[in-house]
């Protein structure tokens, strides 16, 4: 299985590279993928260097344009297909069926992968996009249980990606309109989801609160943690009851699952965290590393050390990690 | 005249409430019907041929019927719902999800899609329109610059493809495999008791500062305020809107088909609000804004 790690700017790229990454995802620094955070992401000269890097090392490179343009934006989402096949990317992940068509007769040699924003959870989906547009892998939606992704596995058309580890999605992704709906943003139009720019911070008698467009997210008390203001990780009010009414704020951790990600004939498994740190990226590449090489060493012997375990819980959101859908008691 | 269509059902209710509101349905003056479970595996309370019954007899009294499809598909009973729907040749099939449009294809039969499929650009639908579509929905979180951009982009390209507009209800905004009324009375998805069926319009879930943002609908959320484009009906009819999509409540609807029918015929003035069941209103996502937001009123 191959580990494709995020890179939000050059040091983090080559930093991936460095601890063991077969691949690395970047974007441009604009909407056209869906980490737009300031101060993030590539340029063409950054990228070139970056691609470049990571060539000489082994370490291919794709480029996700996985936001959705609309009429005013085709030419600006065009250009980025056109820059990423300039650059020689070794894919271009991409979510929008025009973009799609668009990619596969401008550029029909560099490969095409479905971004998780295709919203793709079966075979007879992946089939669709196979058949439209000839794609070579697809990224799975965060929202499939271990079972699920087996019977998508048995019958795909592609390759497979999965989620690994990082932030979790509990919402299918690439049909999730809560963030557009209390801000003017969503991971479709914009790239983003709960933009930094709608996000406040305020000390109140009753405690930290944050706040997303004004709309309350979270209140904190003395001693507990805060966590970035994610709409769908709050806590809210329903029937009389405050919880966490849709998720926690947790990360998602597959490692003990590898060996059964191995046997279903998964390609790749992805690291989520663009808008993370060069620091982190080591960590969490170079663990991952450890666990496929331990993986590929001893197959039929594998076991999580508690070093990575521990490693990762550190970096978790909340320190706290799940398997997510793949787990279906977690539902 | 813009025609005006009744959504699928989103909420879970009991067989004799949907049939009494499909009886009801076939009187008012709602050209278009969408018939059919898009949100939840688990709710079986009608059967696929409770579905087609409904569907013939809808369609016997001039009604246009569409078949809808699960929006998020995970297994294998969900494909195998999803091919009996598409296995007819009596129905147009509305696609919510990239499986429905393969099983469709597959089958040549015509399909529209709904407004959970990501259609935000002309070229998207052209790879569509040449595999056998025959209209689309504007996605909800797009607006009326965009939409005017689509429709006069189809107009160039000589593509003769109705648009639809979500108008009125609460948008269906996220689906998940997680089932958020279950985890309200912390039972497991797999039995869940279908406690939803308690909560004919969802159960409402609010900010600790009592601000109402979202309806939390078993595996899908909605949004907390009712979306009203009645004002707007006008102005769609001057871009070329071709169905106008009011999404089923269990109380009142009569009411307000009436009100939409009144004001397409120009009966009535669009701006006259129409106010049922509490609940704030919203349009923001037509004007480009936040969706939550009320602009111009």
């Amino acid at each position: 299985m191959e580990l494709v790690c995020p890179a939000g700017s050059l040091p983090a790229m080559k930093t991936a590279v460095d601890n063991g990454a077969d691949a690395v995802y970047f974007g441009f620094r604009d909407s056209t993928n869906a980490r737009q955070f300031a101060g993030l992401n590539f340029n063409d000269k950054r990228a070139a260097e970056g691609i470049d890097y990571a060539h000489q090392r082994g370490t291919r490179v794709f480029c996700a344009i996985n936001t959705y343009p609309q009429p005013e934006g085709w030419e600006m989402w065009k250009g980025a297909v056109d820059r990423a096949a300039s650059l020689g990317v070794d894919a271009i992940i991409l979510a929008d069926m025009g973009l799609l068509d668009y990619a596969a007769n401008r550029h029909p040699d560099i490969p095409r992968h479905l971004s998780v924003q295709g919203s793709a959870t079966s075979y007879e989906a992946l089939s669709f996009y196979k058949n439209t547009f000839d794609i070579r892998r697809a990224v799975l939606p965060r929202v499939l249980s271990l079972d699920q992704v087996r019977g998508v596995a048995k019958h795909s058309p592609v390759e497979l990606e999965v989620f690994a580890f990082g932030s979790l999605c509990i919402m299918a992704e690439g049909r999730c309109y809560l963030s557009s709906y209390l801000t003017d943003e969503s991971p479709n139009t914009r790239g983003a989801c709960s933009p930094a720019k709608a996000v406040r911070w305020q000390e109140t008698p009753q405690g930290l609160e944050s706040r997303l467009n004004d709309v309350l997210i979270d209140r904190y008390g003395k001693g507990e943690s805060a966590g970035y203001p994610t709409l769908c990780k709050g806590r809210f009010e329903v029937e009389g009851n405050v919880y966490h009414a849709i998720e926690e704020p947790v990360s998602l951790n597959t490692l003990d699952l590898l060996p059964e990600l191995q046997a279903l004939g998964i390609s790749a498994v992805k690291i989520e965290g663009r808008q993370r740190s060069p620091a982190y990226i080591a960590d969490v590449a170079r663990t991952w590393r450890h666990a496929l090489d331990n993986l590929a060493a001893n197959p039929g012997m594998f076991t999580v050390e508690p070093l990575w375990r521990n490693t990762l819980s550190g970096l978790s959101e909340g320190g706290l990690t799940t398997l997510g859908a793949y787990h279906r008691k977690w539902k | 005249m813009m025609k005006l269509s009744l959504g699928p059902i989103l909420w879970f209710w009991s067989k004799q409430t949907v049939f009494d509101f499909y009886a009801n349905a076939a009187e008012w003056p709602v050209d278009t019907i969408y018939l059919g479970e898009a949100v939840c595996s688990r709710r079986r309370e009608l059967k696929p041929d409770d579905w087609f019954d409904l569907a013939r007899d809808l369609k016997a009294c001039g009604k246009e019927v569409v078949l809808s499809t699960q929006t998020l598909i995970e297994s294998e009973a969900d494909l195998r719902r999803l091919r009996r729907i598409c296995d007819q040749n009596e129905f147009m099939v509305e696609a919510n999800d990239q499986s429905a449009l393969q099983v469709a294809i597959r089958n040549g039969i015509p399909f529209v899609t709904g407004p959970s499929m990501n259609i935000y650009n002309v070229a998207t639908l052209r790879v569509l329109a040449k595999q056998g579509l025959k209209g689309w929905n504007l996605p909800v979180e797009l607006g009326r610059e965009t939409l005017d951009q689509l429709i006069r982009g189809l107009k160039e390209e000589g593509l003769d493809l109705p648009a639809e507009v979500f108008a009125w209800g609460f948008l269906p905004l996220a689906w998940s495999s997680r089932c958020f009324t279950a985890r309200h009375y912390n039972l497991p998805k797999d039995n869940c008791e279908f406690r939803c069926i308690e909560h004919p319009d969802g159960m409402e879930l609010r900010s600790r500062e009592s601000q109402e943002l979202f309806r939390l609908n078993g595996i899908s959320t909605l949004s907390g305020s009712r979306y009203d484009l009645m004002r707007e009906l006008p102005d769609m009819e001057r871009m070329g809107v071709s169905t106008v999509r009011l999404s089923p409540e269990h109380l009142g609807m009569d009411e307000v088909v009436k009100r939409f029918d009144q004001v397409r015929r120009g009966e009535v003035p669009a701006t006259d609000p129409l106010q049922l069941v509490e609940a704030p209103p919203c349009n923001g996502y037509w004007y480009g804004k936040p969706g939550m937001e009320l602009v111009g009123v």
